[in-house]
C-alpha cells in the first residue's frame, strides 16, 4: 500500500515559518511551538468515508491526517474506543443528549495517551532513534513504557516522586527505567527538556511533541465519525498541558477541510481543571491573555497537575473563540464526579474523568452549558489507576457467614416463610 | 567563577557555537544584556521590543524566575542561568 504522507512540515504557531520535519518542538527564531502542517487539498483527494469504513477500528483509520511517513510500527491497535450514549448520566444532570468518549478503555494502557505515544514512537523509529522517554504525571509514563517495550526501545521515564504508586508500578512493570524526581511536574518537565537537548533522545512530549500531540486528534475524528460524520454542539475536555482540547477541535476543522464533514465547525469547547491546579481555567475566567503558572499544584487529580501548561495560551484562546468556557472543581467534587459517572454509566474514570464530569455539572448549574443541546464529555483515563481517590468515599463491603439467612438479613429481603 | 548562561542547541549558532557563555551582571536582565552584548544575534531571538519572548523560560539554578523576581532576580558569581523553551510537556 502506498504511504499516505500529506505533511508539509512543521509550522511555527507564532511566526508561521515552515520547517522540514525533524525532532524539534520549537521555532529557532522565536521559540514558538511547532505544529504539524498538512496539504489538505491533496489529502482531500485521497480520503473518503468509504475508505475509512473499510479499515480496522483503530486511530490509524485516519492515517492521512496523522504525521507518519509510512505505516505505524508502534501501537497499530490503539484507539477505536467507544462513544457511549449516556442517558442515565444525562438524566442525573438534567440534560437531553449526552455522550461519553471513553478512553478509559484505550489500548494498551487505558488512557488517551496511547494515541499520542503510538504516533511519537512510530515517528521516533522513522527518525532512527533507539532511546526514548518522557516527563509524565503518570498516564503517559504507563503508555511510553508499554509501547516502547513492544518496540524494543530503551526507555527513561521521569515522574514526580510523589506520584500514585499504581502509576509508578504500572510503568516499571514494562522494564522502563523509572526515575522519581523530587519536585513538581514542571520541574520534571524542565529536566526532561534539558536531557532531550543534550542527548537528542526521543522524548515524546519534548522534541517529538509536535508529532506526539497530533495523535490526540484521533479522539476528535472518532467522535465525529461515531456521531454519523457530524460535530457535537459542545465538548467538555480535561486540561493538563492544554493540548488535547485544541487537537480535538483541530480534528473537527480538518474533517471539514478534507470534505469528510460538510458543515463547518461550530462546536463550543469547554475546559476542565482541578481547583488545586487551575492555570488555564483561571486564565479564561479572569480574562488574562496568558496563564499565571501555579508553582505548587495541590490536588488529588495528579494527571492534570501541570502548573505551567505548554498549551495554556492556545487552550484559553480556543475556549474564548469558540464561545465555550472553563471551570475548576474541588477534590470533593472530583470524587463525587467519579462516583456519579460510575453509578450512572458503569464507567470507572480516573480523577481527571471525575473532574470533567464535575465541571460539566458546574457549567450546567451556571447556565454556561445549555441543557437542551448535545454535549460530549471526554474521559481520558481509567479509575483503576487512581483507586486511592475514592477509597474513603466507599463503604467497606459487609462480611457475613456463608448462610442464606445472614444474606437475607443483610440484603433486606423478606425470608420466605418455611413450609409447614 | 562567573555567571554561566546555558544556551539550547538551536540557538548555539548565534552564540559562537557555545553551549555555555560566561557573563557578568547583578540581575538576570543584566546577565542577558551582557550575553547579547557578546553575541548580538541572540538579541532578536530572546527579546521582542525589549520584552522577553513568551516561549522562553529562564531558570536561575533550576528555579523558574517567574517564581522569583522575574528579570530583576539577583544573580551572583557561580550561578547558572538556563534558557529553556517553554513548549514541552503535557
Amino acid at each position: 500500500m502506498p504511504t499516505a504522507d500529506f505533511v508539509t512540515g512543521l509550522k511555527c504557531r507564532v511566526c508561521g515559518k515552515l520547517y522540514p520535519k525533524s525532532p524539534s518542538n520549537y521555532c529557532p527564531d522565536d521559540w514558538g511551538p511547532l505544529e504539524v502542517a498538512y496539504d489538505y487539498d491533496r489529502a482531500r483527494g485521497a480520503i473518503s468515508r468509504e475508505k475509512i469504513a473499510r479499515r480496522p477500528r483503530t486511530m490509524w483509520r485516519y492515517r492521512e491526517l496523522l504525521p507518519l511517513d509510512g505505516e505505524p510500527t508502534v501501537g497499530p491497535q490503539v484507539g477505536g474506543t467507544p462513544l457511549i450514549r449516556a442517558d442515565r448520566l444525562a438524566d442525573a444532570l438534567g440534560i437531553e443528549r449526552l455522550w461519553i468518549k471513553n478512553d478509559a478503555v484505550n489500548f494498551p494502557t487505558l488512557s488517551f495517551k496511547d494515541r499520542v505515544v503510538s504516533v511519537a514512537l512510530s515517528k521516533a523509529r522513522e527518525f532512527g532513534m533507539r532511546t526514548v522517554g518522557c516527563a509524565s504525571t503518570g498516564n503517559l509514563a504507563n503508555s511510553v513504557a508499554a509501547l516502547s517495550a513492544s518496540a524494543g526501545l530503551e526507555t527513561f521515564i521521569l515522574v514526580p516522586a510523589d506520584l500514585e504508586r499504581t502509576k509508578i508500578y504500572g510503568t516499571a512493570v514494562y522494564g522502563a527505567k523509572v526515575i522519581g524526581v523530587t519536585g513538581t511536574y514542571d520541574e520534571v518537565n524542565r529536566l526532561c527538556s534539558q536531557i532531550a537537548d543534550k542527548y537528542k533522545w526521543g522524548m515524546v512530549n519534548v522534541n517529538l511533541r509536535a508529532f506526539y500531540a497530533e495523535g490526540s486528534k484521533s479522539m476528535g475524528f472518532e467522535i465525529a465519525e461515531d456521531l454519523g460524520w457530524r460535530f457535537p454542539q459542545h465538548v467538555v475536555c480535561p486540561m493538563a498541558g492544554g493540548a488535547l482540547i485544541g487537537k480535538i477541535h483541530k480534528a473537527f476543522t480538518e474533517l471539514h477541510a478534507v470534505g469528510l464533514v460538510d458543515a463547518p465547525v461550530t462546536t463550543k469547547m469547554y475546559g476542565a481543571q482541578a481547583a488545586g491546579c487551575n492555570p488555564i481555567t483561571d486564565c479564561v475566567k479572569a480574562n488574562r491573555e496568558r496563564h499565571k503558572p501555579v508553582r505548587k499544584p495541590n490536588t488529588i487529580c495528579k494527571s492534570l497537575a501541570i502548573g505551567d501548561p505548554a498549551d495554556g495560551y492556545f487552550a484559553a484562546k480556543l475556549i474564548r473563540e469558540t464561545g465555550g468556557w472553563a471551570e475548576d472543581v474541588t477534590d470533593e467534587e472530583i470524587v463525587e464526579g467519579m462516583l456519579l459517572l460510575a453509578r450512572t454509566e458503569g464507567v470507572f474514570a480516573e480523577t481527571a474523568g471525575g473532574t470533567t464530569v464535575a465541571v460539566t455539572k458546574k457549567l450546567l448549574d451556571q447556565g454556561r452549558l445549555p441543557r437542551d443541546e448535545e454535549i460530549v464529555i471526554c474521559v481520558t483515563g481509567n479509575g483503576l489507576k487512581t483507586q486511592d481517590a475514592v477509597f474513603d468515599a466507599l463503604d467497606a463491603p459487609a462480611v457475613i457467614k456463608p448462610s442464606l439467612a445472614e444474606f437475607e438479613r443483610l440484603a433486606g429481603v423478606a425470608a420466605e416463610p418455611a413450609l409447614a | 567563577m562567573p555567571i554561566k548562561v546555558q544556551v539550547p542547541t538551536p540557538m548555539r549558532e548565534q552564540a559562537g557555537g557555545n553551549a555555555e557563555v560566561a557573563v557578568a551582571g547583578a540581575t538576570v536582565k543584566a546577565a542577558l544584556d551582557d550575553l547579547i552584548r557578546q553575541y548580538p544575534a541572540l538579541g532578536p531571538k530572546l527579546f521582542d521590543n525589549g520584552r522577553l519572548r513568551p516561549y522562553v523560560n529562564v531558570f536561575v539554578n533550576d528555579e523558574d524566575v517567574r517564581y522569583l523576581d522575574e528579570m530583576d532576580t539577583k544573580v551572583t558569581d557561580g550561578v547558572i542561568v538556563a534558557l529553556i523553551p517553554a513548549v514541552a510537556g503535557g
